[in-house]
């Protein structure tokens, strides 16, 4: 048994080594083309989950979404498109950045992709920016939330489009605290952006005048909360805000246990980091009424909006979520950046796209600034509706107020990009 | 100190989850020597059978509570039957592979059919707000759930020191084949106790339904724990798994307490120590131990 064992798992190595190396097909490098657009045809790769945590809130619908922008694009231009040939591939990059480095390299390499969308989880997307700048080729970062992307791993190649922890903490942190809820206890998932996520919203909360009573790591993935929950009354000062920095599944669970042990009732109300459509549909709008959150847009914001999300539905039967929403902006600008350079040469669309001011019905107010390649644009701090007021599916937010586009974002003077 | 007692009471209430998983698990490695890894999916099976009877036929958490073990174990005795039987005989190697299988399908086939988010329940009513137990007050949902635990356990107890059949499956648990050598058919338990094994896991997540996220994740999250539980305990020990499931719930919850990065680590600690001075287990006894 042992033998036959042994036997399989060298089969498994080569078929992976094979994977990884990407040289068992003979794949041929990138060439120059010699018209305008490399290889004849503007190729778009999406690099996101397919399978787990994030796949609803990005995945398959996040590469609809680029589809869209694609059609659009075409239809948009017609005759006059720089090019028809437009292609849209997608890798599976289970939120692993090793996974996400070798799909990126692949696409570069051997697909001839010209520019790579959204990569949820930060370190995947740190690979990728990674790959994209050895490449130079054009990286556009939807899905991940870590300043880091504009910060001081930021490179020529990295746009960071839709939203990061500075966004979240900035909204939900400081406005929370300006509106009373000045001592917070946070509770973080123990890893990249929930570390970076906790230090984000301490430097808001204080920013505004507040206090952190305490933050406490916690496991991850954790299905258990309780002592979080039954520790967060009894802290000296009392906490006016549990401040959850968890995502998904997690978040679910912070919001179960936070109801059953009455913690409103007690005193301390609760904000939550990020939140997706996704999860308020898992939770339920009743747990979650009136809890207040920051996003980057959601889908019943204005008529505009609306009318995209309405096409959205049509090609993939659900609403977006503003991943997906980023996604189709992010591309949309790119090709329009390449219509204007008229060409797919990335030096050449960076220079169409850095600095440039445009408005589309993700985007209001956006720039893409030159300096650290953030795209800014306003972002809205809104409120979970009471159950009553809900009138559809998925309509579950309402707006409290619009941040506008140059104080979403971190300024160009905190930030510590050095583009080399 | 209120805090303390607090946190050992969350400790003994998320304890309640691993006694009754480990307690499955432990019979069912008892009796026909098979690591369950489908155990976790099983457990999750438990939650969506409640997510499901509620969402789609209206039936209440409380006939989920009865109705979804049932049929789990029958689908545990079946799987026994047809798949897990046919392999025991050979390296037990096979049936971890198979049961680990088994526990990728599962979970692959609900994240299929309800994708990765998680499904949204509630609470029965009955069992809504708090219960003031002098000290604090703790919610009412939790206190019934560490209850039911207890009395699941006990009852399990019972019947495995009082009663003949208990006796049977007991001695062939802890020592099958010596059992065997005096006669006792040992065969005949090993389908039932397979299923029953399943069915408690079913019902540990029929009751994590209400205060757990439910999806297709839920078990693979928690197996790994359950395992260091069995062998904290002791290897096919029904007492130890019990004991050992109460113990590194509390020790997670102080654990989150005072020192929330480790708390995670802890129950490995835990382990290896037990594994370094008593290998067999807190339980377990040294020559019961299955290679």
């Amino acid at each position: 048994m042992t033998t036959r064992l042994k036997a399989a798992g060298v089969a498994v190595t080569t078929l992976a080594l094979c994977g990884t190396l990407a040289a068992c097909g003979g794949a041929g490098g990138p060439s120059g083309g010699g018209g305008s657009i490399s290889d004849d045809k503007i190729a778009l790769g999406v690099i996101t989950d397919l399978s787990g945590v994030y796949s609803e809130l990005a995945g398959e619908n996040a590469v609809a979404a680029v589809e869209m922008a694609v059609e659009d694009f075409k239809k948009e231009h017609g005759e006059d498109a720089i090019t028809d040939k437009i292609e849209v591939t997608k890798a599976d990059h289970q939120n692993k950045p090793e996974i996400a480095n070798t799909a990126a390299r692949e696409m570069y390499d051997r697909d001839g992709v010209d520019a790579i969308f959204d990569v949820p989880t930060s370190s995947a997307a740190l690979a990728v920016a990674t790959v994209a700048n050895q490449n130079k080729k054009l990286y556009f970062n939807v899905g991940a939330a870590t300043t880091e992307l504009s910060g001081a791993q930021c490179n020529p190649y990295t746009y960071h489009y839709a939203y990061d922890t500075y966004m979240l903490a900035n909204g939900t942190g400081k406005t929370v605290t300006e509106k009373g809820g000045k001592s917070w206890y946070i509770i973080y998932p123990d890893y990249a952006f929930g570390q970076d996520m906790n230090k984000s919203f301490t430097a808001a909360v204080e920013e505004a005048g507040g206090t952190i009573v305490k933050a406490d790591p916690t496991p991850f993935p954790n299905d258990n909360f309780s002592t979080f929950m039954t520790k967060a009354p009894t802290l000296n000062p009392k906490p006016d805000v549990l401040g959850t920095m968890q995502a998904g599944g997690d978040l679910v669970n912070v919001v179960k246990q936070y109801n059953e042990f009455g913690l409103r009732e007690k005193g301390v109300d609760l904000a939550v980091g990020l939140m997706f459509d996704t999860d308020i549909a898992s939770i339920g709008v009743k747990p979650l009424a009136g809890t207040q959150f920051t996003t980057a847009w959601f889908w019943n914001l204005d008529d505009e909006s609306r009318e995209w999300a309405d096409r959205f539905k049509e090609k993939t039967g659900v609403r977006p979520t503003f991943d997906q929403a980023a996604n189709y902006s992010a591309a949309t600008q790119y090709l329009e950046a390449i219509q204007r350079a008229e060409t797919d040469k990335a030096e050449d669309v960076t220079k169409e796209l850095d600095g440039y001011e445009f408005e589309d019905f993700f985007a209001r107010n956006a720039k893409i600034r030159a300096e650290d390649h953030q795209v800014v644009h306003d972002a809205y701090l809104v409120q979970v509706k009471e159950e009553a007021e809900v009138e559809e599916d998925f309509d579950f937010t309402k707006l409290l107020e619009t941040i506008p586009a140059d104080e979403a974002f971190m300024s160009v003077e905190e930030s510590a990009c050095e583009m080399g | 100190m209120d805090g303390l007692l607090q946190q050992i009471f969350n400790g003994l209430v998320s304890g309640s989850f691993y006694a009754l998983l480990a307690l499955g698990l432990s019979v069912i490695f008892g009796m026909l020597g098979v690591v369950n890894f489908a155990h976790g999916a099983f457990y999750m099976l438990g939650a969506f059978g409640a997510f499901i009877l509620l969402d789609s036929f209206g039936l209440s958490w409380w006939l989920a509570l009865f109705v979804v073990p049932a049929v789990l174990g029958i689908v545990g005795m079946v799987l026994e039957r047809t798949l897990v039987h046919r392999l025991v005989a050979l390296d037990p190697l096979y049936n971890f592979l198979l049961t680990f299988g088994i526990a990728l399908i599962l979970q692959d086939l609900m994240r299929l059919r309800y994708g990765v988010q998680s499904q949204p329940f509630s609470r029965p009513e009955l069992l809504d707000g708090s219960l003031n137990l002098g000290l604090f007050s703790y919610p009412k949902y939790q206190v019934f759930v560490l209850l039911f635990s207890i009395v699941i356990s006990g009852l399990v107890w019972l019947v495995l020191t009082r009663t003949r059949v208990g006796m049977v499956v007991r001695a062939a648990t802890e020592r099958a084949d010596l059992s065997q050598a005096l006669g006792i058919n040992v065969g005949r338990w090993v389908t039932p106790v397979f299923g029953f094994g399943i069915a408690l896991a079913g019902l540990a997540g029929v009751l994590a339904a209400p205060m757990r996220a439910v999806n297709s994740s839920m078990g693979g999250d928690l197996i790994i724990v359950i395992f260091a539980v069995v062998v904290i305990g002791g290897l096919g020990s029904v007492f130890g798994s019990v004991t050992a499931g109460y113990v590194v719930g509390m020790l997670t919850a102080v654990g989150n307490f005072y020192l929330p990065a480790l708390s995670q680590s802890l129950v490995f600690i835990l382990m290896a120590l037990v594994l370094l001075l008593r290998p067999a287990g807190l339980f377990g006894r040294e020559e019961g131990v299955h290679a």
